[in-house]
């Protein structure tokens, strides 16, 4: 699902080059839900933007769903994130002049999928977080675990392979962090791929793989992932010998 | 996509109401000022009578003293005499003909609620009304045998037979001017002439006259010209003497169907000074010149430089209002890089974010320029009531509807270009927190 191979990624001033990423390698397969940790300035929100298409990396490669997206200019980056990739952020990042509605609708107008098609989208991803009959609201109007719960199925109506999630329940008490790892959960036992960076090892704990990150480069990683056990991802538990770190 | 971006500019338009109205009022203010001017202006210098401007040509012959010429820059004087304007008239070489001048005669009627008043009246010939097109309300005009017999008829305007008659149909009665009778033949209907291009020489705006006579009727009850009178030499002595004088008072008109024609008519006019120079007249050089109705108009300078200048610092005026517009545009779009950066993140590549602010932008032009169509509209009235002149030319059109909208759309895309270009090269990591 998504390949990176000695992957590098300098900022560059006129006075001095940072290395974010130096060598980095990861897969994430299929069916997955990999929790990506690390300390701040690991460099591990710079392998979220670079896997996210939201930007460029220096060399090596990353495939994204069989797609070599190197070279790939503005539209075609952002049509692949479009059809590909959900997105989850830590501030929810709903837009707090449109209804929830009009929000889950914002990624599936840039799909250009049809009017009631759109709509069918939308209230299957709603009822699927719970809040369909709340479709009229704006984010104002509700609590941060159920602005999250928009937040994902906005990454869900268009149903990508792939959820990124960077700290999720960052802004949510426990009660609410609960629920909504519990729906992340729950999506992913449902067939889409979930790479979640965050810092609360509680919550690393409950993926099935933890990717850590030190300095740029990928230092530990599990090579035999603790997949949940549903029937259908049976064939994922085979050992993710593919998982390579930079060492 | 289209409709998407438009809902979501109407939405933004809303949702900071103090920068919007800042926007809008902005560009309204500069889109008023600017038309005002521009309306003026552009219903000046439009053409009076499209479909046969280039058919009419006005006659000028330079009969004027060899010492001092009519305009210093040699131009021809910009009337004829009363001799010339006869001879030209029986010689009847153009398609058609009218050689005419402003008189004013009391009227004195029947109806003694009415009190006599004094009216502005034109001597032409029947052709005018062939020419220039006036409509008729009841009757018609004069015929050529009419012209020749002097005949004593008169085709009232609309309203000199609203106050006369009534509004009634009063083709066939009796107008008493100056002690004689005259027997209404035609009435005009409304002549919403913008300016009075038939006789620029008397004031371009004033309004078309309220009678017309037969021009060898009014020299027939000898009278003179009511409107500019010029002499380069003392007159005689009479009424006789002042007809044979070198004194110009009389626009001459001719149409012309072709460029043949024209050719003709000025070859012909060239001969005709040549023959009146051999008897002693026209000691100036050959200086004829027959212009085209728009030609005219530029020559008289119809569209005055003030105007020029004024619609100059109108749009100057604009061009401040929109530099203000692209800083309020610029403040708008970049408090909004979070949600550029997040709908980036979600898919929209930066075409479309370049879409969706371009329309935006014209969204605010939009509305600008519905606003600055209010203020044109409150600016023309202004111009109407402090320069009386201006009434005809201060109006509205539909054409110029269209332009201010088109106008305040384009202005307000073109201030938007560079806000969105900024916008939309926001880095969608660097908006998000990943």
């Amino acid at each position: 699902m998504l390949k990176m191979t000695h992957l590098q990624k300098v900022y560059r001033t006129h006075l001095i080059e940072t290395h974010a990423l130096r060598d980095f390698s990861i897969h994430v397969r299929e069916g997955e839900f990999v929790a990506v940790t690390g300390p701040s300035g690991s460099g591990k929100t710079t392998f979220l933007n670079i896997a996210g298409l939201l930007e460029e990396f220096t060399g090596g490669e990353y495939w994204l769903d069989g797609v070599d997206v190197r070279g790939l200019d503005d539209n075609a980056r952002s049509k692949l994130r479009n059809q590909k990739i959900g997105f989850i952020f830590q501030s929810f990042n709903l837009i707090p002049d449109l209804n929830l509605f009009d929000n889950v609708d914002v990624p599936l107008r840039y799909r250009g999928f049809a009017a009631a098609d759109r709509r069918k989208r939308i209230e299957d991803a709603l009822t699927r977080v719970g809040l369909a009959s709340r479709v009229k609201h704006y984010p104002s109007e509700l609590s941060g675990g159920q602005q999250q719960r928009v937040a994902i199925a906005r990454a869900l109506a268009g149903s990508p392979r792939l959820l990124m999630a960077d700290e999720p329940t960052g802004n949510l008490d426990s009660l609410m962090a609960r629920g909504v790892m519990e729906l992340l959960e729950e999506v992913n036992r449902q067939g889409t791929t979930i790479v979640m960076v965050t810092h609360d090892p509680e919550l690393a704990a409950r993926a099935q793989r933890n990717v850590h990150v030190i300095d740029g480069q990928v230092t530990d990683f599990e090579e035999e992932p603790r997949m949940r056990g549903t029937e259908q991802h049976a064939g994922n538990r085979q050992s993710d010998l593919d998982a390579m770190s930079a060492a | 996509m289209f409709n998407y971006y438009l809902q979501l500019g109407l939405r933004s338009l809303r949702r900071n109401p103090v920068l919007t109205t800042l926007m809008v009022l902005g560009i309204a203010l500069g889109i008023g000022a600017s038309m005002t001017t521009l309306t003026v202006f552009h219903l000046m210098g439009s053409d009076p009578i499209p479909w046969k401007s280039d058919r009419l040509h006005y006659v000028q012959m330079d009969n004027w003293s060899e010492d001092n010429p009519y305009f210093d820059d040699g131009r021809p004087p910009d009337q004829v005499t009363y001799r010339d304007a006869v001879a030209l008239m029986e010689a009847a070489k153009a398609d058609r003909q009218a050689a005419m001048y402003k008189i004013s005669m009391p009227v004195q009627p029947e109806n003694p609620e009415v009190k006599p008043f004094l009216a502005l009246g034109r001597a032409t010939y029947s052709d005018f009304f062939a020419m220039f097109e006036p409509r008729f309300r009841y009757g018609g005009p004069w015929d050529r045998g009419q012209d020749a017999q002097h005949a004593r008829v008169v085709v009232l305007n609309h309203a000199t037979n609203e106050t006369l008659f009534g509004g009634e149909d009063s083709v066939g009665k009796s107008v008493r001017m100056d002690g004689v009778d005259y027997t209404v033949i035609g009435v005009l209907g409304e002549w919403n002439l913008r300016f009075k291009f038939y006789d620029l020489t008397n004031g371009a705006f004033n309004a078309p006259e309220e009678f017309f006579m037969p021009f060898t009727t009014a020299i027939d009850t000898k009278k003179r010209a009511s409107g500019n009178n010029s002499c380069w030499r003392t007159p005689g002595e009479g009424w006789d003497a002042y007809l044979d004088s070198d004194c110009i008072w009389i626009v001459m008109w001719v149409q012309l169907d072709s460029a043949v024609r024209r050719a003709e008519y000025l070859s012909f006019l060239d001969s005709y000074v040549g023959e009146q120079k051999q008897l002693g007249r026209f000691p100036r050089a050959l200086n004829n010149r027959l212009l085209d109705v728009n030609a005219w108009m530029e020559d008289q300078q119809v569209v005055s430089r003030d105007v020029e200048v004024q619609v100059g610092l109108a749009f100057a005026f604009l061009l401040v209002c929109l530099i203000n517009t692209i800083g309020l545009l610029l403040a708008k779009f970049t408090r909004r890089a979070g949600e550029i950066g997040l709908r980036r993140a979600l898919g929209a590549s930066r075409g479309q974010m370049f879409a969706q602010y371009m329309i935006e932008s014209g969204v605010v032009g939009l509305s600008g320029g519905l606003l600055g169509l209010a203020l044109t509209g409150l600016g023309l009235i202004a111009v109407r009531s402090l320069y009386a002149q201006y009434a005809t030319v201060a109006q509205l059109d539909w054409s110029m509807v269209a332009t201010t909208i088109a106008l305040s759309i384009v202005a307000a895309v073109l201030a938007g270009l560079y806000p969105t270009w900024r916008a939309c090269r926001v880095q969608p990591a660097a908006q998000l927190k990943m």
